[in-house]
């Protein structure tokens, strides 16, 4: 009995590092093609409990609490066993954002998928990463290589900080969606090492 | 007889929002877990596999310990075992209430992430 439990305190000393990084963009940006073509995709649900909302809250004392479920695509990558990380696509609806406060806290990253057809469905979320100063990247899906402009010319109609990084790539490819990620995470190790340099 | 509480519409739940249920009826209504919140990464261990006389646990409890033989995040739990991550915390909080699991709290999220760690990340996904 004594060895099984030493035996199980050995194995579960070592813990995991995992580390979130956020797929975020407009409806039909390919957030679910991007998680699925780098990791193994599956539904997580998610619930929000909704108080205040209009109506919700009874008058006769009763507190009165409604969930809504929203279920997410998620995804894992064992870069070793020790070092794993966890895709989230968010859900796009503005009604979700509340779900993002959470998913945001402690995220290594995020990446903005953008369309070029429908740039402006990314703009509330590089808004949402400025303002929580969260590091992104931008990357345009380019859909059956319709290539319609060039990276800085979608970083400069973005209003982007110099230095965040607008990668084009194909969601549908395995090997762009990880450029990407790389990309992403080059970035934010840049960010860290300068800040460390000016302190 | 009681009557039905009036319903309340609410112009969001509708089809993208998913099935509207009632997840929290395996938790009998409670929506935060016992003893303060508990992150989505937080890595679950089962401590032992022996359920304790007294803690009344249902199924689903089982199945997290089972689950957490090896060190999982909450996340995980939740997908594999097909609960949504609110319902997944309050288990786990009776579950730690009961001496069951282990708990381990990601880094702060204030603290910026370890250069080295960000540098084995790359390393791993250039080997994909």
């Amino acid at each position: 009995m004594d060895s099984v439990r030493s035996d199980r305190n050995g194995a579960s000393s070592r813990i995991p590092v995992a580390l979130k990084i956020l797929i975020a963009g407009g409806f039909g940006a390919g957030k679910t093609t991007m998680v699925g073509s780098v990791s193994e995709i599956r539904p997580l649900q998610t619930e929000e409990i909704l108080t205040g909302v209009e109506g919700a809250d009874r008058v006769d004392g009763v507190e009165s609490k409604t969930t809504t479920t929203v279920t997410m695509d998620f995804g894992r990558i064992t870069i070793t066993e020790d070092l794993q990380l966890y895709l989230f696509g968010t859900p796009g609806q503005d009604r979700f954002w509340f779900l993002w406060d959470e998913l945001s806290q402690g995220a290594l990253g995020a990446v903005v998928l953008a369309d070029t057809r429908r740039l402006a469905d990314c703009f509330p979320s590089i808004d949402y990463f400025e303002q929580r100063g969260t590091p992104f990247v931008v990357a345009v899906n380019c859909f059956e290589a319709e290539q319609r402009f060039a990276s800085d010319a979608v970083g400069r109609a973005l209003d982007l900080d110099p230095g965040v990084p607008v990668v084009l790539f194909d969601a549908r490819e395995p090997l762009g969606a990880r450029n990407v990620l790389i990309e992403l995470v080059e970035y934010v190790a840049r960010r860290q090492l300068a800040s460390a340099g000016s302190r | 007889m009681p009557a039905d509480p009036p319903r309340i519409a609410h112009d969001w739940l509708d089809h993208d929002a998913g099935p509207v249920v009632r997840p929290y009826a395996v938790t009998q209504g409670r929506v935060a877990p016992t003893g303060g919140a508990i992150d989505m990464m937080a890595f679950v261990v089962a401590t032992t596999t022996e359920s304790r006389p007294g803690a009344r646990l249902q199924p689903e409890h089982h199945a997290i310990v089972a689950a957490a033989w090896e060190p999982i995040p909450v996340v995980e739990l939740a997908s594999t075992l097909d609960l949504s991550v609110g319902v997944v915390r309050v288990l786990l909080g009776d579950l730690r209430s009961a001496g069951l699991i282990s708990m381990y709290e990601p880094p702060a999220a204030s603290r910026p992430h370890d250069v080295d760690v960000l540098k084995a990340v790359v390393n791993g996904l250039r080997a994909l």
